[in-house]
């Protein structure tokens, strides 16, 4: 399988990871020879296999809706780069 | 006083010591750290050492011991992998992007080692959110092989491998998501166990690949990896995917040796790419089994299990592109502040605060997951996970448990494999399936290879972990691999 730069800059820009356009190259050389490796996957027949998304089958696992222990604000801010009014702060997403 | 605390003991024997007085939790935590800040330089195994932290638990420790409240590990120094969260204290990852993070609270798994009173020494290095099988995907430095210096230790667990390896404290806790627990413990020498998926809590483990990973246990010998299961298993509310299955007691059946347990070696991982010392080691190793009475039942066939490879590199990178989202910049950790946009700053800060291991499975993960692909990538490996999952069911079905080599070859040295993914990534060609599958699997010290440890993996049934350590602690009476100390720690 062989990835395009074009294809790469498209997965870095759905993945919001900035990317040079050394790093492209590499990247597209090093994701096409993994993805080389996936082919085998095709030759085995799973016609009628369920997938598995968690290996043992644990549903509906419930508990009382009862409040317990919170992070209180000053808390949650603690790590935050930027912050302003106890709020996160970001750059304005309208113009 | 203290120069008589030998630290090449088990946690069960310093008990002993601790309980008849011999030498106190403080004393024996005063010698760990000094040995772990005279080993720092040479092996980088730690990312923090949490000296006050340390000093206070052992005092607190001393007091219980003396009311006669103790448990097995009170007072006992551990190592923690920089994965778990932990209150206050420095959880780095391994990553840039984390650097300086304090977590709000602890993990489960620490939460329970603190009631147990054991005595947290410090946050062991680690390829960078548990990716990597070598640990110099660290942004920390390389993690350095206490039996030779200039190869690797192993990973991601590195850091807690040599922390236990290097005979600095008798247990350490890792995570296992493909192998990051059984195969730094086979080339660093040591006991290392993955638990069944849902036997252990991951609340407050920095996520990478839910749906595989699972916090575990490194010690020397059986009996000190049975106590520290035993503390960390069992249900956890904060946690839906842990099961409500009893704790058993893992020591439970060590009196019944190797005498009929019947074992499955399936030819699958004894392939061409099993070098001969390893392969020697593990045959001398079934020979052992077979004398004391195990059936040794080589047709068994695991036909589906080469394909974990690719399922686990569809898998695991899908479901860390998911979790691995979060790092924005926005709320903790590194931050790129001076961009034009909040979509800017957010692609900038992911650049700069991820490695390229990171990154690389971040993209693969994203694109296996992008419109037109999901079906011929994520949900294909799903299905064939299926199928690997009935393999291991049935392959256990008549048999006990299984035995492969751990790793197909001995520790490699550093930058070997670092410019080539995919040879990197076949060192766990031999513990991923356990991951897929969901069983539990240990690796244990079983020979040498070139002057260094070879792992034998036991892979078990769900949620059996008793007779993977019976079997281990079988083993290990009749053999002393697990004794033999790297030069530099004596």
């Amino acid at each position: 399988m062989d990835l395009s730069t074009d294809d790469v800059r498209d997965i870095a820009l759905l993945a919001r990871i900035a990317i040079s356009d050394g790093e492209v190259e590499r990247m597209r050389d090093q994701l096409s020879s993994i993805l080389d490796h996936f082919e085998v996957l095709s030759e085995i027949d799973t016609d009628d296999v369920p997938p598995t998304a968690q290996s043992f089958n644990l549903t509906n696992v419930e508990r009382p809706d009862v409040a317990g222990d919170t992070i209180d604000r000053e808390g949650a801010l603690d790590g935050a780069p930027r912050s302003q009014n106890g709020y996160f702060r970001v750059r304005a997403v309208l113009d | 006083m203290t120069d008589s605390i030998d630290l090449d003991v088990s946690a069960h024997q310093h008990a002993v010591h601790l309980r008849a007085g011999d030498y106190t939790s403080r004393q024996l935590a005063e010698v760990t750290l000094a040995r772990i800040h005279d080993q720092q330089s040479g092996l980088n195994t730690y990312i923090t050492v949490t000296d006050e932290l340390a000093l206070a638990q052992a005092d607190a420790a001393d007091q219980r011991i003396s009311s006669g409240n103790a448990v097995p590990l009170t007072g006992i120094p551990i190592a923690i992998k920089d994965l778990l969260s932990t209150k206050g204290i420095s959880t780095t990852a391994g990553s840039k992007m984390l650097y300086g993070y304090q977590p709000l609270y602890d993990c489960t798994v620490v939460d329970r080692l603190q009631q147990a009173g054991a005595v947290i020494v410090g946050k062991t290095n680690l390829d960078e959110f548990a990716m990597g099988s070598s640990n110099e995907h660290s942004a920390y430095g390389p993690v350095k092989n206490p039996w030779d210096l200039e190869r690797v230790p192993g990973g991601s667990s590195g850091g807690s491998a040599v922390a236990v390896a290097g005979r600095g404290v008798p247990l350490s806790l890792g995570t296992d998501t493909g192998g990051s627990i059984r195969q730094p413990a086979a080339l660093c020498g040591i006991v290392g166990l993955k638990p069944t998926y849902g036997r252990v809590s991951r609340y407050g483990v920095v996520a990478f690949a839910s749906s595989l990973e699972q916090v575990g246990p490194f010690g020397r010998d059986a009996t000190d990896v049975a106590n520290l299961l035993a503390i960390i298993a069992g249900d956890d509310p904060h946690d839906s995917t842990t099961t409500p299955e009893p704790v058993p007691d893992y020591t439970a059946g060590f009196d019944q040796g190797l005498a009929g347990l019947r074992i499955g070696v399936p030819s699958q991982f004894f392939e061409d790419g099993v070098d001969d010392g390893v392969r020697s080691a593990i045959e001398e190793a079934i020979a052992v089994f077979e004398r004391e009475g195990a059936i040794i039942d080589r047709s068994v066939e695991l036909p589906t299990a080469p394909a974990s490879l690719p399922v686990y590199y569809i898998i695991a990178p899908s479901e860390a592109s998911a979790n691995l989202a979060r790092y924005d910049g926005v709320k903790y950790g590194f931050s790129v502040t001076d961009g034009e946009s909040v979509e800017s700053e957010m692609s900038l800060t992911r650049a700069e605060g991820f490695g390229p291991e990171v990154k690389r499975r971040i993209l693969l993960g994203t694109y296996a997951l992008s419109a037109g692909y999901y079906d011929a990538y994520y949900l294909k490996a799903q299905k064939v996970r299926t199928l690997i999952r009935r393999e291991f069911a049935a392959a256990l079905t008549d048999h006990d448990l299984l035995l492969t080599p751990t790793t197909p070859s001995v520790a490699f040295r550093i930058g070997e494999k670092i410019d080539d993914p995919y040879a990197m990534y076949l060192n766990d060609l031999y513990t991923l399936p356990v991951n897929i599958a969901g069983n539990p699997g240990v690796s244990i010290p079983c020979g040498f290879d070139q002057g260094l440890p070879v792992g034998l993996q036991l892979i078990g049934r769900p949620f059996d972990e008793a007779t993977l350590l019976r079997a281990t602690h079988g083993y290990q009476a009749l053999t002393d691999w697990h004794q033999q100390a790297p030069s530099l720690s004596s």
